[in-house]
């Protein structure tokens, strides 16, 4: 019993290391032999590598770390090259997006041009490890949901830093490459576009942002529970249904009158998590380019409900004619 | 102990596994707690409808610390009745004290050495012993322009200063140069790489945020355009990019900071920019920044060529103020204590005699 309350794996395999399945034509060769390390184990499977990198991982490595050299060396100079003050105010720098008088132009390098340059890099990096994902499943005779999953984030990521920049004619509205500043331009956007909150497709990305921590939670202790009956094997009681998945079942049953089945919780899964980022990018393209004020849209349309008033509202003093 | 036993006392894994958790969490609660603000308990008061997180955070743990630090100097002298000569009549280059007898004008000079000369060098800090008729020492100088800005505030922005009104002592405090104070931000230095667009460097003036580091150029010496949210539901009507919005943002974090309040005192967060849903301290706000533009404008901007250059900023631009320049963490300067009243040398066309309000305001009062 106790094994299970804790957040580390209690039962470490080990065997000989294994390299993997062979690889058909076309395929590079995996990179090191693997071994094992304790703490991955404790974590996760103990054993690391051998890696598959090839061309496409390669590449996306490079593009990567070109882009964060350029984000990094910015965030250097914009603190006079200081080494302290560079560590000592880390999570404030950042890589800003051109001034909105740029448009959707080529700014000069030092007015954004190296966010474009980094961002063109960034992308690069990011959409080739995407077909990496999809090659590597397809190459172990797997589905590609990774791919596809991995797909909705992307989705996100492109829909901020690109598609609705260039909708709106201006780098300027994308995203900075920095910790903390990314954070406040988030404040920011909703601040502009009237309180992003009342954006439908920001509330529906919430919702499967919450539920997706919410089924995560009841699937893992499910499955936790159920484990002293073999229930951590749930592919094969997917097929062949066991004392496990049976208990499991009927907890959900008694507790709340449904309950998924070992095969269709994941799908909840996957498409909770799909859904946060898909729906999230909707709404940010939305956001300017067909609603400017998500409050005042929510009013129109009967969505953001009228309080009582509890003290005397202020009075507007330019709209009564001050300066 | 060896990982792979697995009859190891349960409570031994326990201890391994609690002590990392320890390990990483105390560190996070202790950063948590540097900033004495932040120091639990704090009190929260509902201000608005029920549910709709209109309230007002305060920490009662600092109650006795801001009432230290916004004592109240008692006057030195009592009013003095004015009759008599007339300062004119005794003094020379008397610019924008003629109005007050010599009385008057004596008692004045005593509670502004007080107040802000330092004590060593006392009338010195200004006068040229010599003869004090001299306008040779460049305090001097300033000191006459701060005395009419402070006249002009306690006669015309009511609308801000209500009936408490302002003493040299709101923001001095005892210091020739006032504690809060902001110079113009200097450009990047670097030509080729590492542009911040003003950003990214954390200043107390705007709470070590991100935000831009100089929105009081913009804001409150210039007259740019606060308002960001867009006054239609629909494109088309505005078109304020992120930046300045971040410009705003940041000097609306300088206000909250310098008055110790949340967004809520002034705003309803479900929509920052509607001012039928506001809380009536909006309109007070209002006023002191277009107070504050006046201030910088009128009077601090034309003594650039009076400091010397120790005084001026980076860029050579004078010493200019904001919200905390007086406000000193409290919605009420020196909690709304009515110095003034007792110093009608400084009341301008403004009668601050029995209207004074007296009320302390460390918490958030409902109108």
């Amino acid at each position: 019993m106790a094994d299970y309350q804790n957040i580390f794996t209690q039962v470490q395999i080990r065997g000989p290391v294994y390299p993997g399945v062979p690889l058909g034509a076309g395929n590079e060769p995996r990179v090191g032999k693997g071994g094992f390390v304790y703490w991955l184990g404790a974590l996760g499977d103990a054993q690391i590598g051998p890696i598959y990198l090839g061309w496409l991982g390669l590449i996306s490595l490079v593009c990567g770390f070109v882009a964060f050299e350029i984000i990094g060396l910015n965030m250097w100079a914009s603190v006079g090259w200081d080494p302290v003050e560079f560590v000592r105010q880390l999570p404030w720098l950042a890589l800003e997006a051109p001034s909105p008088e740029h448009g959707i132009g080529i700014p000069p390098l030092n007015e954004g041009g190296w966010w474009l340059i980094a961002g063109f890099f960034l992308t690069a990096s990011i959409i080739l490890w995407w077909v990496r994902t999809y090659r590597r499943a397809v190459q172990l005779g797997m589905g590609t949901h990774v791919a596809w999953a991995f797909g909705a984030a992307i989705w996100l990521y492109l829909v901020l830093g690109f598609i609705r920049p260039l909708l709106m004619g201006s780098w300027s509205e994308a995203v900075p490459f920095g910790i903390f500043p990314h954070l406040d331009w988030t404040a920011a956007f909703s601040l502009r576009y009237g309180n992003l909150f009342y954006n439908p497709f920001h509330m529906l990305s919430i919702v499967f942002l919450y539920g997706s921590t919410l089924l995560f939670a009841m699937h893992a202790a499910t499955i936790l529970a159920v484990s002293r009956f073999g229930g951590e094997r749930e592919i094969e009681q997917i097929v062949d249904r066991g004392t496990a998945s049976e208990r499991a079942g009927l907890f959900w049953r008694w507790t709340m009158g449904f309950n998924a089945s070992m095969e269709s919780i994941h799908r909840w899964a996957w498409w909770f998590a799909v859904l946060c980022t898909l729906t999230g990018g909707i709404g940010i393209l939305l956001t300017g380019t067909a609603v400017d004020n998500w409050y005042l849209w929510a009013v129109k349309h009967g969505l953001a409900p009228t309080y009582p008033e509890v003290y005397t509202p202020a009075v507007d003093p330019a709209a009564t004619g001050g300066q | 102990m060896s990982f792979k036993d697995k009859r190891n006392p349960v409570s031994g894994r326990w201890a391994r596994t609690t002590g990392l958790i320890t390990m990483l969490i105390l560190p996070l609660g202790l950063a948590a707690c540097n900033d004495p603000v932040d120091v639990p308990p704090l009190d929260s008061q509902q201000i608005g409808y029920r549910g709709t997180g209109m309230e007002q955070v305060s920490n009662p743990g600092l109650d006795a610390l801001l009432v230290k630090l916004n004592e109240v100097p008692p006057p030195i002298y009592d009013p003095v009745p004015a009759d008599g000569p007339m300062a004119t009549e005794i003094y020379q280059n008397i610019q924008v004290l003629g109005d007050l007898t010599a009385d008057q004008f004596d008692r004045l000079m005593a509670h502004i050495t007080e107040w802000v000369a330092p004590p060593e060098q006392g009338c010195n800090y200004c006068h040229n012993p010599e003869n004090l008729a001299d306008d040779s020492v460049y305090t001097k100088v300033v000191a006459r322009s701060m005395i009419s800005m402070t006249r002009q505030i306690n006669s015309d922005w009511g609308d801000h200063v209500v009936q408490t009104g302002v003493t040299c002592y709101s923001c001095h405090r005892g210091a020739p140069v006032p504690a809060n104070i902001w110079f113009a931000a200097p450009p990047p230095t670097t030509k080729m790489v590492g542009w911040d667009g003003g950003q990214n460097h954390p200043v107390e003036a705007i709470n070590y945020s991100s935000l831009p580091v100089d929105p009081f150029s913009a804001y409150l010496l210039n007259d740019e355009a606060i308002r960001i949210a867009a006054p239609k539901a629909l494109p088309g009507a505005h078109d304020a990019p992120i930046q300045q919005t971040e410009k705003t943002y940041a000097l609306m974090i300088h206000m909250s900071q310098s008055l110790g309040v949340n967004c809520t005192f002034c705003h309803n967060s479900r929509s920052f920019g509607d001012w039928t849903q506001s809380p009536p301290q909006r309109t007070p706000a209002w006023h002191g920044i277009r107070m504050t533009r006046m201030i910088n404008q009128d009077h601090l901007k034309p003594l650039t060529d009076v400091f010397p250059e120790n005084r001026l900023g980076p860029l050579g631009d004078v010493a200019k103020v904001n919200c905390s320049t007086c406000h000193q963490g409290v919605n009420k300067p020196l909690l709304g204590a009515p110095m003034l009243r007792d110093h009608p040398e400084l009341w301008g066309t403004a009668d601050f005699s029995q209207k004074a309000s007296g009320t302390a305001a460390l918490t958030f009062e409902q109108p």
